[in-house]
C-alpha cells in the first residue's frame, strides 16, 4: 500500500489521474474500519487532510458551497440557519468524536443508503461538485447515487464541495434507531418547504437501495397546498392532506427486511415521519414553531 | 513510511509504520502509550479517544500517516510531571466512576475536552459529550457524577 498526501488540491487531482483506484480518505470514520477489519487493502490511500480548502465553506448571496471535508461539528454549529436540515442530520451523525472527523464528501463517496446527510442532500436539492485534471462539473444529487453504494462519480474525480441553496423556508429531519447516539438509521425522512418555488422536497435514508426522494409525495403536498391556498393564507395543513402525504412517502420507499428492522416497519416509520415533520416545519412556517432545536426527535 | 508527529507536547517519530496502521496502533504499539485503548476499532466505543490538533477523535480511525507534522494529545498527557492527577482524573477516583477501568481513558480525554470548552456543563450537555464513550459496567451515572463533581471543584478553584 501506499500512501498519498498531496499539498494542495491540484496535487490531489493529479493523484487521482495517476491512481485511479486510490482510494480517497479524509475523516477515515468509513475508509479506517473497512482497512482495520481487513475489508479492503487498496493499492493507495489518498489523504485530503492536508487540503485546508476541503474544510471551509463560502456563502453566497443565494447558496453555500461547502467543501467535502467540513465536518459535521462545524455544520451544526455555523450553518444551522444557512442549511437547517443538513444541520439537524449532521446532529444525528454517530458521536461528537465521529462528528469532529466525518464530513458530506464523505458519506457521498460511500453512497450507503443510510448516510445520514443523504436525505436532507436530497429535501435541499443539492449538487455534488466534482473535479478531476479533465475538469469540473455539478451532478444534481438527483443524478448522484447509482445503485447500493454506487454513485455517479468517475474513477478520476474527487469530491470537491457540495453545493445547496439556502433555505427558502423550514427544513426538518428525522431518524429512527435504537437510542440517540452511534446509531445507523434504521430509517430516517428529510423534508425541505421551499415557499419561493412553492414545492417540497423530500429524502428517504435506509429504506430503498440508493437515498431517494418521494416524489409523488412531493407533487401531491405541493399541489394540496396551492390548490387550498394555504402558502399565501398560511393556515394549517387539513389532517386528510398530511395523512395522504405520509401514505405517499411510505409508498415511495424500497425497502427491505435485514438485522435493522423488518420492511414493514419501517415503511410504517416513514410515514410517521413523514407526518410529524411536515407539521413541525409547517407550523414553523405558520410562525407558530419554536426555532427548530437539535433536540427534534420523532 | 515514517511518521512525525507531536505527542503529549513532545516530538515523537515512529518507523516502518504500515501505510493503512490507524494512529492508535501506533501510539500503542511503537510509542509505547497503551493508555489508549484498542477495543472496537470501527469508532463506535470511544476508548481510543485522543485529542488531533486539540479535537477530540477516534484514533483507531485516524490513518497513522493523517497525524503527520500534528498535534496528538493522550490520556497520558492529562497528569502532571510528577504523576498527580489532574481535575477530572481525581473526580474519576472521587466519584467512584472506574469500574474496570477499560472505557475510562477515552471518557477522562472526552470529559476533560468537554470541561475545557463548557467549565459549567448541564446535565444533558454531560451526556452528549460523552455520548460516543461506551461503558459496560458502570450504568453511567458515577461517570456523570465525576463530571460533575469535577466541574463543581474546577467553578470553585476559579
Amino acid at each position: 500500500m501506499e500512501f498519498l498526501r498531496p499539498a494542495s488540491w491540484q496535487e490531489a487531482l493529479a493523484a487521482k489521474a495517476e491512481h485511479p483506484s486510490a482510494v480517497p480518505i479524509a475523516g477515515g470514520t468509513d475508509v479506517m474500519v473497512e482497512i482495520n477489519f481487513d475489508h479492503r487493502r487498496p493499492d493507495h490511500l489518498l489523504d485530503l487532510n492536508r487540503i485546508g480548502e476541503l474544510e471551509e465553506w463560502e456563502t453566497g448571496e443565494d447558496t453555500v458551497r461547502l467543501g467535502a471535508s467540513v465536518p459535521y461539528s462545524k455544520i451544526m454549529a455555523g450553518l444551522r440557519r444557512e442549511l437547517p436540515g443538513l444541520a439537524l442530520a449532521s446532529h444525528t451523525v454517530a458521536s461528537p468524536q465521529i462528528r469532529n472527523r466525518g464530513g458530506v464528501g464523505g458519506n457521498l463517496g460511500t453512497a450507503s443508503p443510510a448516510g445520514d446527510a443523504h436525505p436532507a442532500l436530497l429535501a435541499g436539492g443539492a449538487a455534488v461538485e466534482a473535479e478531476s485534471v479533465r475538469g469540473s462539473r455539478l451532478i444534481p444529487i438527483d443524478d448522484f447515487y447509482t445503485g447500493v453504494k454506487r454513485n455517479a462519480l468517475a474513477p478520476d474525480e474527487l469530491i470537491r464541495a457540495v453545493h445547496l441553496k439556502k433555505a427558502s423556508g423550514p427544513q426538518q429531519f428525522s431518524k429512527v434507531g435504537t437510542r440517540n447516539a452511534m446509531v445507523i438509521a434504521v430509517c430516517a425522512f428529510g423534508i425541505a418547504l421551499h415557499p419561493d418555488t412553492r414545492t417540497v422536497r423530500t429524502g428517504i435514508g435506509s429504506a430503498a437501495p440508493t437515498p431517494v426522494r418521494a416524489r409523488t409525495a412531493e407533487e401531491f403536498l405541493a399541489a394540496a397546498l396551492d390548490e387550498a391556498g394555504l402558502w399565501e393564507s398560511r393556515k394549517a395543513v387539513p389532517p386528510a392532506v398530511a395523512k395522504q402525504f405520509a401514505v405517499l412517502v411510505a409508498a415511495a420507499a424500497n425497502p427491505i427486511d435485514d438485522v435493522r428492522g423488518t420492511a414493514a416497519y419501517r415503511r410504517h416509520a416513514l410515514g410517521v415521519m413523514a407526518r410529524r415533520t411536515l407539521g413541525w416545519t409547517w407550523e414553523q412556517y405558520r410562525g407558530h414553531g419554536s426555532e427548530q432545536g437539535s433536540t427534534s426527535c420523532a | 513510511m515514517r511518521v512525525s508527529f507531536t505527542v503529549n507536547g513532545r516530538p515523537q517519530e515512529a518507523d516502518d509504520v504500515w501505510e493503512g496502521e490507524s494512529l492508535l496502533y501506533v501510539l500503542r504499539e511503537r510509542l509505547g502509550l497503551p493508555g489508549s485503548k484498542n477495543a472496537c476499532e470501527q469508532g463506535e466505543c470511544g476508548s481510543c479517544t485522543v485529542r488531533l490538533d486539540g479535537v477530540p477523535v477516534c484514533s483507531c480511525l485516524v490513518a497513522a500517516g493523517q497525524a503527520q507534522d500534528r498535534r496528538v494529545d493522550t490520556v497520558e498527557g492529562l497528569a502532571g510531571e510528577g504523576g498527580e492527577l489532574s481535575p477530572i482524573q481525581q473526580a474519576f477516583v472521587d466519584a467512584g466512576a472506574v469500574q474496570c477501568g477499560f472505557c475510562t481513558p477515552g471518557l477522562l480525554v472526552a470529559a476533560d475536552e468537554l470541561l475545557e470548552h463548557n467549565p459549567s456543563p448541564s446535565d444533558g450537555d454531560i451526556r452528549e459529550a460523552l455520548s460516543g464513550n461506551l461503558c459496560r459496567c458502570t450504568g453511567y451515572e458515577k461517570i456523570l457524577d465525576a463530571v460533575r463533581l469535577a466541574a463543581a471543584r474546577t467553578g470553585q478553584a476559579v
